[in-house]
């Protein structure tokens, strides 16, 4: 076994764990392959700690004498301390966590060694295939099909094997448009507006360069969406400064001569190490308690993470409001289709869909729009707020993405399934998990490592029952509406339960959610009451009619 | 739904204020003449123009259609009647809550009327003819600051009460119960009636606690060496361990007098608590502002001069720091579409979130000091009458879970504020008066209490829109609890024969204030809030309450409120089958039992600790039925129109929202015509 190579030091005693709100715990310290397991020698196993190695973001060591002390900072944002006496064992530790935490082929990964402690109800890795999707579809509507021409990852690596196209538009016209397009992102169907039958279309930018190439059948496939007479918009997620810039490196947008029946709108939403960069400028600042308020402030301000909510938040509203509003189909793109192209086209099926803001509905979301859509989750979540690494394809969109969908559901509290900590579950799953689910960049990665057959999915798991429950909402009340948020700094805030999380208590807000629940939960429990009383009643009185008759 | 029953009409002063019912059949002139009120000629001699057609009514947050309707000058309100609107719409602006009101220039549209409201509403009217606007702008300057206290509304506010109960309203609150909580009189303090002349202090009450060790002599010395007579009283004794909170005003110390029954006066206090060595003196001014005040005579502490006392500035800053301070703030509130770095650079600049902190920080200090340290603390700031009452309230709410029960939180308020002598009318702005003298010093008294609640939800017997109601009513005038500047001069306006009490008024719609995740008196004891920074917020339901597309569109309280009246509804609908089913199947029965146990253990009973028990209704005060806020209990008839009811509601808030969306998703349609490049 290799990682034994990578473990000098398996197990050292006598470790004090220093970890946010609770006192200091001293125990063994144990090293295995995929986990740092810290176990105090307390009869009751109270104190445990068992963290996988791939949620360390980075770890510093310091040595006081013959004290040594590892500061571990893992991606979930929880910073702990582990003094550990011993000079040598101490080295060792740091080594060999830093080997461990930075393993680099994905098939080391714990995903492939962990074994389920329980039963497979529901095979997670089939609940939301993209067949199912367009059974579905075509019980409204006729005018799109199933394309299966990226079979072999052939056509477009970052797809999914099958897409779903416009039904006029055949697999020759689509290899065209393909060759169109920045990776071969050609438009697909992203989501479709049952209430008007209008339509969100996602692809990467068109490849038109400096010269402005065309291609007819891009123009044809993407106009096939389009009723009669009536016009669409492209929302373009680069500012038009940025786009003009593409067309240098051969990108560029649709000009509007060869699209006269497409209005184009630019909205800037930020990229890469720029959202990287403020995720680390945000957390700094959350975990410096040594501010004052001025401070605290401007160092809130200068990190623009909410800037980058509201940005998002701003482009998602115009997405869904051309589609509802305007009553007008609408494709995104930015340039490679992967990220903020993402966020808008799921934040948007987020306000449009009530589908969305169910448990099942968010899975298939993430599972169709960021999963199967390519959004390259083993490069952007490598490394999290803490990774000295400056890779520049690491950048927290997906996290950003759930931020947005955490203020939404702030402003709606009742119109979703799933609560806070169904987001804050799947941020940490994205960045370290036992789950297969987020590894590999796209559908044509993961077929290759054979996630299906190898790793079990995150939605076996979150499925079953008794861990569903830990994520609903108590609140939930079905609402089949739109849902508009307001983007106005006033009405967007901090995610303090991701932010915040380690660096204050949150036992008295614990305490409100739990009394919350205790009294709806109460309520529902009177109402299967009085409705049995009145079901006995009816019976008692019938009965009674019926000796009286007889 | 309680909720969508608010939502129809925007009515300004909170709900305390009457209404009328419908406002279909009766115009707004007519609602205060049936209301009995006597109109007063003073009033009325202002209004030179009581009703103005064709008034527009601007929308700050949305490009909507403006409205189009009429606008009244009632003696008490002005009241807008929107006539574009399907259903009648009205927004009544109560003149006493006028801050300013300003004419902007002429434009095509018409002359412009912009009023800011000290709860923070901003109106933004458009007249058509400039004549009209002139003459409601100069009715409005008069009209929203009376030159005499007669003039207040307090004084003709009537709700149709007989005089007993009036009466007995202003009983409700009795300090002296408050001080018997405490143990008072005990071997150690004493009530007395020194001041029952105003001789030791013409700004304290009648009736003052102090050591029994401080005889006469000691008070009157003390007094002669405190700025304005404000000698060191009782704010709060901590039963436990005998520390106490007292309050004053700085000493006349100059830069080396002393005075030796102030000495002795304080050697007293620290002596009242003979667990301690020592005692705190905190002076809640930053050291320079102190300083300062040695030139004029007054100052601070020596510490060489009085025995075993801890000195100790905690630097909060004075009145003309926090409004220029909130004046930004406000600013920050109402730009148009800011960015998110304009709002938080904004919200930095203001410093307001600073001063909350710092007053909190105080707060926290002297509650820390009483209870960990088992230390006596004395404190003032200048005259301590502001700083000094928000401190020594805050410290008391987070050491004794009394004041934070509905009772509780009103004698706070009447024993640290309103008895102590904090100047309401000055701070306030009631009458026309000097500008410099106003002050949010309750405001962020209340703002406090707000952050405290978000820290600890379940702690408070009450919510956010109490907090609200009080806020409005401190500036309404429309009760005579917060008129004048002392108890003295409150005597003097015959304010308890004259005027009603607020307190009575909200008890009554206790429902609607209730905190539904309160878990009751004994639940939580001191509380110990987190102070970082980040654990602030921004109070958008305060400074921006009136731009509600700013605000969750789904309201959680709402949503529990109704559970609770839901709750007492089915319990009562459970335990009246019950009754009729005389034999019950065995699973029922054990069904029924461990339910109605849960019931009682999760139902909460906060006052029985209390030696005031009011929990039931405050008497037949109020049976006056118009006043009573009904929370109707959804009937199963309701509950199935439920879902209508709230479409109806989402559909109307979602007109608000779509425009909500800043600048540029505000424009999308103007965006969507002109952005093609």
């Amino acid at each position: 076994m290799e990682f034994a190579e990578l473990i000098k030091t398996p197990r050292v005693d006598n470790v004090v764990l220093h970890r946010p709100f609770y006192p200091a715990v001293e125990g063994t310290l144990c090293l295995t392959g995929h986990h740092l397991i810290l176990s105090s020698r307390r009869q009751d196993d109270a104190e445990e700690l068992w963290l996988l190695h791939s949620n360390i973001d980075s770890i510093e060591k310091r040595f006081v004498g013959s004290l040594g002390t590892i500061i571990i900072k893992c991606k979930d944002l929880r910073i702990i301390q582990l003094d550990i006496p011993g000079m040598e064992e101490c080295l060792n530790i740091a080594s060999s966590i830093e080997a461990l935490s930075t393993l680099d082929s994905v098939t080391l990964m714990y995903p492939f060694f962990y074994r389920p402690m329980f039963e497979v109800v529901e095979d997670g890795w089939r609940s939301f295939l993209p067949e199912q999707e367009f059974e579905l579809l075509s019980s409204i509507t006729d005018e799109w099909r199933i394309s299966c021409i990226n079979k072999e990852f052939s056509v477009c690596p970052s797809y999914p094997p099958v897409v779903i196209v416009p039904k006029s538009i055949d697999d020759e016209a689509l290899r065209k448009v393909a060759m169109f397009r920045h990776s071969s992102r050609f438009p697909v169907l992203s989501y479709y507006h049952k209430k008007n039958g209008m339509v969100m279309m996602r692809s990467s930018q068109p490849l038109t360069g400096t010269n402005g190439r065309r291609c007819k059948e891009d123009e044809k496939l993407i106009n096939a969406t389009l009723r009669a007479g009536k016009r669409g918009y492209i929302i373009d997620t680069r500012s038009l400064n940025v786009a003009q810039q593409a067309r240098a490196k051969g990108g560029g947008f649709e000009q509007e001569a060869h699209y006269p029946q497409w209005r184009r709108i630019h909205k800037s939403i930020e990229r890469f190490n720029i959202l990287q960069e403020s995720l680390i400028k945000l957390v700094e600042a959350c975990n410096d308690q040594s501010h004052n308020m001025d401070r605290w402030l401007s160092k809130l301000e200068a990190s623009n993470w909410l800037t980058h909510v509201k940005e998002i938040l701003t482009a998602a509203c115009l997405a869904a409001q051309c589609i509802d509003r305007e009553g007008a189909s609408v494709l995104v793109h930015g340039t490679e289709g992967t990220d903020s192209t993402l966020q808008v086209t799921s934040l948007a099926q987020i306000i449009l869909d009530p589908r969305c803001r169910t448990i099942r509905g968010f899975e298939s979301l993430v599972v169709r729009e960021w999963l199967q859509a390519g959004h390259p989750f083993q490069q952007r979540c490598a490394q999290s707020a803490y990774s000295n690494s400056k890779q520049k394809w690491e950048a927290p969109v997906f996290l950003l993405f759930l931020d947005c969908v955490w203020q939404i559901l702030r402003q709606f509290p009742c119109s979703f399934e799933f609560s806070e900590h169904f987001l804050i579950m799947l941020f940490e799953h994205a960045y370290a998990s036992q789950f297969g689910t987020f590894l590999g960049n796209n559908e044509n990665e993961r077929s290759k490592l054979k996630l299906q057959q190898k790793t079990m999915s995150l939605w076996s798991w979150v499925n079953r029952p008794q861990e569903l429950s830990k994520y609903k909402n108590p609140l939930f009340e079905a609402n089949s509406l739109v849902i508009w948020p307001s983007v106005a700094p006033q009405s967007l805030q901090l995610w303090e339960g991701v932010f915040l999380r380690w660096n204050r208590s949150s036992k008295f807000l614990d305490e409100a959610y739990e009394e919350m629940v205790t009294l709806i939960e109460y309520n529902k429990q009177l109402k299967a009451k009085v409705n049995a009383l009145r079901r006995k009643l009816a019976e008692l009185e019938t009965d009674d009619q019926m000796q009286e008759n007889a | 739904m309680a909720a969508s029953a608010r939502g129809s009409r925007e009515t300004c002063g909170g709900a305390g204020l009457p209404r009328a019912n419908g406002g279909a059949e009766a115009g707004p002139r007519a609602v205060g003449a049936r209301r009995g009120e006597a109109v007063t000629a003073a009033a009325m001699e202002h209004i030179t123009t009581p009703k103005v057609e064709n008034v527009k009514l601007l929308d700050r947050y949305t490009n909507r259609k403006a409205t189009n309707g009429t606008l009244y000058l009632t003696a008490t309100h002005l009241i807008y009647v929107d006539a574009s609107a399907e259903v009648r719409k009205e927004t009544w602006i109560l003149h006493h809550h006028i801050a300013t009101v300003e004419k902007l220039p002429l434009t095509t549209a018409g002359c412009p009327l912009l009023i800011h409201c000290k709860n923070f509403h901003v109106a933004h009217f458009v007249i058509g003819q400039e004549r009209d606007c002139h003459e409601v702008y100069t009715s409005l300057l008069k009209l929203s600051q009376p030159v005499k206290p007669e003039d207040l509304y307090a004084f003709s506010y009537n709700p149709k009460m007989s005089k007993d109960n009036r009466e007995i309203g202003w009983k409700l609150i009795d300090l002296k119960v408050d001080y018997q909580r405490m143990g008072i009189p005990n071997d150690y303090w004493e009530i007395t009636d020194a001041n029952k002349d105003y001789e030791v202090c013409n700004t304290y009450p009648p009736e003052i606690v102090v050591p029994r060790a401080a005889n006469k002599a000691t008070v009157i010395g003390s007094s002669r060496f405190r700025s304005r007579g404000r000698i060191p009283v009782l704010s709060y004794l901590y039963k436990e361990n005998n520390a106490a909170i007292c309050r004053c005003s700085q000493p006349l110390s100059g830069f080396s007098a002393r005075c030796l029954e102030d000495e002795q006066m304080l050697q007293a206090i620290r002596e009242a608590n003979p667990g301690s060595p020592f005692m705190y003196v905190v002076d809640t001014r930053p050291k320079l502002n102190a300083m300062a005040n040695r030139a004029a005579g007054k100052g601070y502490e020596n510490e060489d001069n009085y025995d075993n006392i801890r000195f100790k500035f905690i630097g909060i800053e004075n009145i003309h720091v926090m409004r220029n301070s909130l004046q930004k703030l406000l600013e920050v509130c109402e730009t148009k579409s800011p960015s998110m770095s304009d709002f938080l650079t904004g919200l930095e600049n203001s410093g307001w979130l600073r001063h909350i902190k710092a007053v909190m920080d105080a707060g926290v200090f002297l509650a820390k000091a009483v209870k960990d340290e088992k230390a006596s603390v004395l404190v003032h700031c200048s005259d301590g009458w502001d700083r000094t009452a928000q401190v020594c309230s805050l410290a008391s709410l987070l050491l004794d879970p009394f004041y934070r029960t509905f009772k509780g939180f009103m004698v706070l308020i009447e024993k640290e504020w309103i008895a102590m002598g904090h100047k309401f009318s000055h701070r306030c702005g009631h009458l026309d008066g000097d500008p410099k003298e106003v002050s949010p010093v309750f405001t962020q008294f209340i703002e406090c209490v707000w952050q405290l609640m978000q820290q600890f939800p379940c702690t408070f017997e009450f919510n956010e829109r109490f907090l609200l109601e009080i806020h409005d009513h401190v500036y309404s005038c429309q009760f005579g609890n917060f008129l004048g500047t002392c108890h003295k001069e409150r005597e003097d306006l015959k304010i308890f024969e004259k005027t009603h009490s607020l307190w009575p008024f909200l008890l009554q719609k206790k429902q609607e204030f209730r905190n539904p995740l309160y878990r009751g008196f004994t639940a939580y004891k001191e509380l110990q809030p987190n102070t970082l920074p980040f654990s602030f917020q921004f109070w958008c339901g305060m400074y921006n309450r009136f731009d509600k597309g700013m605000h969750p569109k789904q309201c959680v309280l709402d949503h529990l409120l109704s559970c609770m009246s839901q709750k007492t509804k089915l319990e009562d609908n459970a335990s009246e089958l019950e009754n009729k089913l005389p034999f019950l199947d065995g699973p029922l029965t054990t069904e029924a039992c461990s339910l109605s146990k849960m019931g009682s253990g999760s139902s909460k009973t906060p006052m029985l600790n209390t030696p005031q028990d009011y929990e039931g209704e405050p008497a037949p005060v109020l049976t006056n039925g118009s006043m009573v806020w009904d929370i109707n209990v959804m009937s199963d008839v309701d509950q199935k129109n439920k879902e209508n009811l709230s479409k109806h509601q989402d559909l109307r808030d979602l007109k608000d929202t779509v425009g909500v969306l800043d600048s540029e998703a505000k424009d999308a349609s103007a965006a969507l015509i002109s952005s093609e490049n």
